[in-house]
């Protein structure tokens, strides 16, 4: 029933009306959590005793790398939506998130580097994590290419999709490869949900309120991301219509 | 399927059909190596199993275009798609002789090649064997990429971009591999995890190459 209920979004008509109604929410409560957390944990949390104030980085490292991930897993979803029932609402929002989960992936490379340096003593090490993300990154510069590359609109979704599809597979794989190439300098997770305790609950309570703020961020500007491509994609049919008489 | 891969093989060993081309590249790229890290033996042994792989995979890389592009201009690639065979036999024939007239040389190359950056006796074998094991995978890697290009004028550069991270799980297995052999290292576990590779890809790409391409034909 709900999910019946989901699919009439796929009108892109249903779709900017929901989403121009929901999104100033959005986006005020991505403002809202983004400051608290970012202020929070930058201000009021204590330094560590042996990082010092550069573990406050984290606020922003784990919050990016979380979404860069979730983005391409979004986008496969997307894609797979796009193949098995052809809303193109679907294979729009994937090609907003492209961009958005790559920045997402800059911001995790840099940030790290920016860490790394004082802490590891270097700007970048060829450590498994860092290397399966440049090789994200990679992934998602390909994917966009590949959007701009080709003209026709469907013909474009399709072949990103199903380079999405392989991609996945293939970015999986990197991960285990590069894993068994390089031993590792980077901590083990930062947060899983089957460990008793993560990092000290003084920093864990404001990441996870930054965690909040990069989410609906992401959400925020694949939805205006994917309104704008829908827009667009209508201006263009309405000037070709135009130009035929 | 052995009439197409003949005429394919015919095509690309006639003038014109870019064979020997690849081992060409290959040669160049092995040849400007020590130009660019300088002449020391020792430090060219260190690092001939992983020049050796990567060119393999440029000059593999660089003959990818060749694959569709000159049955798409002709409109022969349409009357391949209204063929009875299907398509996915056709893609994966068309990695196959790809794999003969690019791979398979390379890899009997290889070992001349590798006389030039002075590898250790020790790591003929496990290179060979891995590029053997190899290059199938990039191969039929490399027709995914070209079918998802295969409309596009100017696709070359796109089709790197897209077809080299495809290409590194490949050549982590495969480089390691050599490079295990070459310090007399147990080389089982690489070895077994490449043929995975090679094996997955050769099983389950063609039909992704097969649907990409039927896209493009629409």
């Amino acid at each position: 029933m709900s999910l019946n209920r989901l699919w009439a979004y796929a009108n892109p008509k249903k779709f900017i009306e929901t989403t121009d109604r929901v999104l100033p929410a959005i986006w005020g409560l991505a403002a809202i959590c983004l400051v608290a957390g970012l202020v929070w944990g930058f201000f009021f949390t204590p330094e560590d005793y042996r990082q010092g104030a550069t573990v406050k980085i984290i606020y922003l490292h784990v919050p990016a790398a979380l979404m860069a991930i979730n983005a391409w897993l979004m986008m496969l979803v997307a894609s797979l939506i796009w193949i098995v029932r052809r809303h193109h609402v679907s294979a729009l929002a994937a090609r907003a998130a492209a961009p958005v989960g790559m920045v997402m992936t800059l911001i995790a490379l840099a940030t790290g580097a920016i860490w790394g340096q004082p802490m590891w003593g270097t700007w970048w090490a060829w450590d498994p994590r860092l290397t399966s993300f440049l090789i994200l990154f990679l992934f998602y510069l390909g994917y966009i290419a590949l959007w701009e590359a080709i003209e026709n609109d469907d013909t474009a979704a399709d072949l990103t999709s199903i380079l999405c599809l392989v991609g996945s597979v293939f970015a999986l794989l990197s991960r285990y490869a590069v894993n068994f190439w390089n031993q590792g300098l980077h901590q083990g997770a930062s947060l899983s949900l089957d460990k008793e305790e993560n990092v000290a609950d003084v920093f864990y309570y404001p990441l996870l309120v930054a965690i909040a703020g990069f989410v609906l961020l992401f959400v925020a500007l694949v939805l205006l991301r994917t309104q704008t491509e829908i827009r667009a994609r209508r201006m263009r049919a309405l000037a070709a219509r135009e130009r035929m008489g | 399927m052995i009439a197409l891969l003949t005429r394919d093989l015919r095509l690309a060993m006639r003038a014109g059909g870019g064979f020997g081309l690849g081992l060409a590249f290959f040669l160049i790229v092995v040849v400007l190596v020590p130009f660019g890290v300088g002449p020391q033996g020792a430090l060219l042994a260190r690092i001939a199993a992983g020049v050796l792989w990567l060119g393999a995979l440029l000059a593999c890389l660089l003959s990818l275009d060749r694959i569709f592009a000159l049955d798409w201009e002709d409109g022969s690639l349409d009357l391949l798609a209204t063929a009875p065979l299907p398509m996915e036999a056709t893609v994966s024939v068309k990695a196959l002789a790809h794999w003969l007239t690019t791979g398979l040389p390379l890899v009997l190359a290889a070992p001349g090649f590798a006389l030039l950056l002075n590898l250790p006796g020790a790591g003929y074998g496990p290179l060979i064997l891995s590029l053997l094991l190899g290059t199938p995978a990039l191969s039929v890697i490399g027709t995914f990429g070209a079918a998802l290009t295969v409309g596009l004028k100017r696709g070359g550069l796109l089709l790197s971009l897209l077809v080299l991270p495809l290409y590194v799980p490949t050549l982590i297995f495969g480089a390691e591999m050599a490079r295990r052999g070459v310090d007399g290292l147990d080389y089982s576990t690489p070895l077994l995890m490449l043929a995975g590779i090679t094996c997955g890809t050769i099983a389950l790409l063609p039909f992704a190459s097969a649907a990409v391409l039927k896209v493009n034909l629409r």
